[in-house]
């Protein structure tokens, strides 16, 4: 991999924060549209986020920004906006204020520092509330206003950490509406998320991160299908644990039934969910079993990982 | 204009002239800081920290109005000259200075801002320029008004007397004096307190260090007092205290220089100062779990 003007390159990047392990030799290259960076909280997410924009420098390795690096600043940061997690603002701000002023110091002109600044306001829905102060801002508005910061100045490179925390859903839809409309103009965003639901829809590529490695990554299709044919876990609280344990085996797409410690209830392992779910159905209504719920136990992303990287933890 | 064209065109200015670039850059950071240092209730005990002389001095001239001995003048410059060479050079325009600049970065660090400085096209020495003269413009200007009005207030209760003691006598010589050791005493404490913010995460305990340093730096050889702020200060001040024992540690001149090297000698320490600091910054990342 080389600076090549077009990717973002990781080269081999590893981050030690002392002798804790932020990523570990991490190496992929990015080209334009969507990434999702995956990966539950302290996968190492925010720290390759932090190390692209170069808040943080890499122990070993090397990462290239269409062939920048955060020691050309003047050049990188007109490429490059960052969404961040961090919650904070400078004391006092305004909306307007906290997009205008790192434009003016882009360089641009008085006017033309305002004319992006609405821009920007607009685009991220903000513009009635921009001469309020951010600090009287709801969570979904601070959001919103940081997204704008991000955006104001046209980066070919948009880097957001979590973007849609907080955001209620219609917030959610048009912020996930910009972002696909940004990708299409050609340029690299790059979204990390602890949610794959969240943003496997609109990623065009995926990067699962877990403990520091990335443990997958490809498009999302792949990833997608790795995940399909992952086998579901349904944890059934009932009544005659046994029962349902002999009657779920009864069926070819059933993995493993495993009766709880407390032995109020089973979990069910399948590669057909919604045949257990009629079977389920078909028991409760003959009486057998009295069920008292009945939950996907694996919806969350963790279970994902599980499947790629292992118990332990480890790469893949 | 598109917006694409109104970044093509910012980007082609920004190229052709990076020093103008610089220049706006440094403009608007100043600009932003001293706003954010200088008006900020925050700020109220510094501001207590450079007024108390005043609203000492004030008080003294209300109580004794019915009791003013024009022969007074000389003693009471040199309380001024006190005041100003032990409370202000040792005391208020250090823990001031101390205060204002490390809060240009470590501050930003404790209010996780400074990840916004970071993200913008600003080289950081010129961010550190940039804050370096926003804290030194907060300072001057808090403590050349403040030993301005300890001046005036000294002087104007002796009326006639006071007036000719400053316009025709030494008086505005002093007060020049003064003003410009002030300034010299902001830039060096500023330059030194902005690169110990930045190599220590409290800088408290090397302040106090420094300020150690500055007290005893007279008592070791000329070369390494070249290494303390106060040796260059001593050397403008425009009134001798007559301090005798152990105190005098704070007041004598062991080998006079002439104002020009003194003036000299503390902008060329102060600018390498900062330099280490233009340094440092390149080293610094954003961690705010580990403040």
């Amino acid at each position: 991999m080389t600076r090549d003007a077009r990717q973002i390159v990781f080269e081999n990047v590893s981050k030690f924060y002392g002798e804790v392990l932020g990523v570990n030799k991490v190496s992929f290259s990015l080209g334009p549209g969507i990434t999702s960076l995956v990966g539950p909280n302290g996968s190492g997410k925010t720290t390759l986020m932090n190390l692209l924009t170069g808040l943080i420098r890499p122990s070993q390795g090397a990462i290239y920004v269409l062939g920048l690096t955060p020691h050309q600043p003047i050049e990188f940061f007109r490429q490059v906006g960052y969404c961040t997690q961090f919650d904070s603002f400078p004391p006092g701000t305004k909306g307007y204020d906290f997009i205008y002023w790192p434009l003016r110091l882009h360089g641009f002109g008085r006017d033309q520092a305002a004319k992006l600044t609405n821009e920007a306001l607009e685009r991220a829905g903000m513009a009635q509330v921009a001469r309020r102060k951010v600090a009287g801002y709801s969570k979904g508005m601070r959001q919103r206003i940081r997204l704008a910061q991000a955006i104001a100045h046209h980066p070919s490179v948009l880097v957001l950490d979590e973007p849609l925390n907080g955001l209620d859903p219609m917030a959610r839809a048009e912020s996930i509406a910009l972002f696909e409309a940004i990708a299409k103009q050609g340029m690299h965003v790059i979204i990390s998320s602890h949610i794959l639901e969240e943003v496997d829809r609109i990623s065009d590529r995926v990067v699962l991160m877990s403990s520091g490695y990335v443990v997958a990554e490809g498009q999302i299709r792949e990833v997608r299908r790795e995940v399909r044919d992952h086998p579901m876990q349904i944890l059934v609280r009932c009544s005659n644990a046994a029962r349902l344990a002999a009657a779920a085996f009864e069926l070819d797409h059933v993995v493993e039934a495993k009766i709880l410690n407390d032995g109020h209830g089973v979990l069910v392992r399948t590669r057909d969910a919604e045949q257990f779910y009629l079977l389920l159905n078909k028991i409760v209504s003959g009486g057998l079993v009295e069920v008292d719920a009945v939950a996907p136990a694996d919806d969350d992303v963790n279970s994902i990982y599980q499947y790629l990287i292992g118990s332990d933890g480890g790469p893949a | 204009m598109s917006a694409q064209d109104l970044v093509a065109r910012a980007q082609k200015w920004s190229k052709e002239q990076p020093w103008r670039l610089f220049g706006s850059q440094i403009s608007i950071l100043v600009r932003n800081e001293v706003r954010r240092n200088l008006f900020t209730r925050r700020r109220i005990w510094i501001y207590l920290l450079a007024f108390i002389p005043a609203l000492i001095i004030l008080t003294h001239d209300i109580f004794d109005r019915y009791n003013i001995d024009p022969a007074q003048i000389e003693q009471d410059t040199l309380v001024l000259a006190g005041i100003v060479q032990l409370y202000y050079f040792r005391l208020g325009i250090f823990f001031a200075c101390m205060a204002i600049f490390t809060w240009l970065f470590r501050g930003e660090m404790v209010e996780r801002t400074l990840h916004y400085q970071f993200l913008v096209p600003v080289r950081r020495e010129v961010l550190v320029v940039g804050k370096f003269l926003a804290g030194a413009i907060v300072a001057i200007a808090l403590f050349e008004t403040a030993i301005l009005a300890c001046f005036c207030l000294t002087y104007s209760r002796f009326g006639t007397a006071g007036k000719s003691y400053v316009f025709d006598g030494p008086g505005l010589g002093q007060v020049g004096s003064y003003l410009l050791v002030t300034a010299l005493a902001c830039v060096g404490y500023g330059a030194v307190f902005l690169a110990l913010s930045l190599l220590f995460k409290n800088p408290i305990i090397p302040g106090v260090v420094i300020m150690g340093w500055e007290a005893i730096a007279p008592i070791f050889p000329s070369w390494a007092q070249m290494l303390s702020v106060t040796f260059y200060l001593k050397h403008l001040c425009p009134v001798s205290l007559p301090i005798t024992g152990p105190l005098a540690i704070f007041t004598i001149v062991a080998e006079p220089v002439s104002p020009f090297i003194a003036i000299a000698g503390l902008v060329c320490l102060s600018i390498a100062i900062l330099a280490l600091s233009c340094f440092l910054i390149h080293r610094m990342e954003i961690t705010y779990t580990a403040e």
